[in-house]
């Protein structure tokens, strides 16, 4: 089992759902998070003048898939998320040492 | 002279609008500030509504609109409401109940001490505040309100003309916040240009919106009758304010973007300026207050941010400070007899003199206000801190002084 953490655009979300849910995956667990890579910040304006907020707003999709299943998935989030720019984000994977389904008690595999 | 019930409805209700616009003012701030100083922001606002209504009865009222002692300052006859009841006073809106005058002038009382609350946010101990407070409404406030209101006020008697507060209220308000800020010295992280990035825009709106709604009692309700002064005065208000919104609206566009923090702003300091004139001037004189108004605010909030280095927080310096000398001297400008027969004709209508006059009470209230404002902000200083300490202003001052937040847990 691997965990993927995706960093993706708020924007892209609905399309790297879809592109999961192709692949089979139809859990997710979705939240909103701040951070910045190599991409410059936002320009905002005060009342007179400007600031720069450097976090910017970004989405993490996390689930964890079958050791045989991480390319595929990868490949799946990352068409989908990107536009080319810079900000389209960053994949994390993680090795998982169990799973657990909580109504059932199935573990490992059996549990994604 | 017998009560008028239609004056006497409009001053009760104009009075109602005004005590609005303390809460607008909660809001407007509050969207201002980080999201861990909302509350404490909202607080200094809504505390005043309390402290000062209570001093206004107990003594505030008295010290402005008492019996006058050499122009300086009102006598104590009026002390705990003696004497103020249902008849008319002999001087003060005469066709209305007295207490009605007094509840009118009390919600100006309150809003001039919460605007200056916008200087000092973020850091301000609370305790130094309340104290803070009581002292200036005491010793800037109800002297500076007798001088250019007060029957026998000296300023008054020079013939300065204010007709809602443009130095009683906003250069009062604007030049103590100035004085107080650079006391208090900036916020932590101000000077190393960390972003304090405002938590709520939309409160801010709403609060610009309710000041703007309760600005027609404060202007208009300033006419103290129903009649054509008061509908004068009301479109007088309008005029500037949704000039002055569109134009700061356009010069946050010419250089940016057209901004929605910009054009409320803008609404507030063309509601600012016109408060000297509103009475005074006629309504489509709103049109160059406005435009001036935001063109100065605009500049010098510039200016106070990029040169001044001084953390004057929400700029009330900037907004009523010199939206305030920007009315007061448009009022000797534009002023005429044709609107207000109790008033005087401006440098256009031939009377170069006025305009002396204004420049004379922008002086006085400019000064004074500052002058005293720095005392009594040291005294508070050194005999009880006027700031938090690090940690508490690092964990914001919802929590460290108030023991609340803004926004609850995680779940629900």
């Amino acid at each position: 089992m691997k965990k993927i953490e995706a960093i993706i655009r708020e924007e892209k979300l609905d399309a790297v759902r879809a592109a999961l849910q192709n692949s089979g995956y139809y859990g997710i667990t979705v939240s909103e998070v701040s951070g910045h890579g190599r991409e410059g910040g936002l320009i905002l304006q005060w009342r007179v003048g400007e600031y720069k907020v450097d976090f910017l707003p970004k989405l993490k999709v996390e689930l964890v898939v079958l050791d045989e299943d991480v390319a595929r998935t990868l490949n799946a989030i990352t068409s989908a998320a990107r536009t080319g720019e810079m900000g389209d984000g960053k994949i994390f994977v993680l090795p998982v040492e169990n799973a657990v389904r909580v109504r059932t008690g199935e573990e490992g595999d059996n549990a994604i | 002279m017998s009560i008028n019930a239609a004056d006497t409805a409009w001053l009760l209700v104009s009075s109602a609008l005004v005590m609005l616009m303390t809460p607008g003012v909660a809001l407007f701030y509050g969207g201002m500030v980080r999201r861990k100083n909302l509350l404490s922001t909202m607080m200094m606002s809504f505390a005043i509504l309390g402290l000062v209504s209570l001093l206004w009865v107990l003594y505030g009222y008295s010290l402005s609109f008492g019996p006058d002692k050499g122009g300086i300052i009102g006598g104590l006859d009026f002390i705990g409401l003696r004497t103020v009841g249902q008849e008319p006073s002999s001087v003060y809106a005469t066709t209305v109940p007295h207490l009605a005058f007094m509840a009118f002038e009390a919600m100006f009382a309150i809003i001039t001490v919460a605007l200056v609350t916008g200087a000092v946010v973020e850091r301000m101990k609370f305790s130094a505040f309340i104290v803070f407070s009581t002292l200036w409404l005491t010793i800037v406030y109800c002297p500076v309100a007798h001088w250019v209101w007060g029957s026998g006020g000296w300023l008054a008697r020079l013939g300065v003309l204010d007709f809602a507060g443009g130095t009683v209220v906003h250069i009062n308000a604007g030049a103590s916040a100035l004085a107080l800020a650079w006391l208090l010295g900036p916020r932590r992280g101000y000077r190393e240009k960390e972003p304090m990035e405002p938590n709520n825009i939309p409160m801010v709106v709403l609060g610009a919106a309710l000041l703007w709604f309760g600005w027609f009692g404060f202007n208009a309700g300033s006419a103290l009758t129903s009649g054509g002064l008061a509908a004068s005065a009301f479109v007088a208000t309008n005029t500037a304010a949704a000039t002055a919104a569109f134009t700061w609206m356009l010069l946050s566009w010419i250089h940016r973007r057209p901004s929605l923090l910009g054009a409320a702003t803008g609404a507030v300091v063309g509601l600012v300026a016109i408060t000297p004139a509103a009475g005074f001037v006629s309504p489509v004189m709103g049109i160059p207050i406005g435009i001036g108004a935001a063109v100065a605010c605009y500049y010098a909030m510039l200016l106070r941010a990029r040169k001044m280095g001084v953390d004057e927080s929400l700029d009330v310096w900037a907004c009523h400070g010199i939206g305030g000398t920007w009315g007061a001297l448009a009022t000797g400008l534009f002023a005429s007899v044709a609107v207000n027969a109790a008033g005087a004709n401006g440098l256009i209508f031939g009377n170069a003199m006025q305009l002396g006059k204004q420049l004379l009470g922008v002086a006085v209230v400019w000064v004074f206000a500052f002058a005293a404002t720095w005392v009594l902000g040291k005294i508070v200083d050194v005999t009880m801190g006027l700031r938090v300490n690090a940690t508490e202003e690092t964990v914001g001052l919802d929590i460290s002084q108030h023991g609340e937040r803004a926004y609850g847990g995680m779940l629900r």
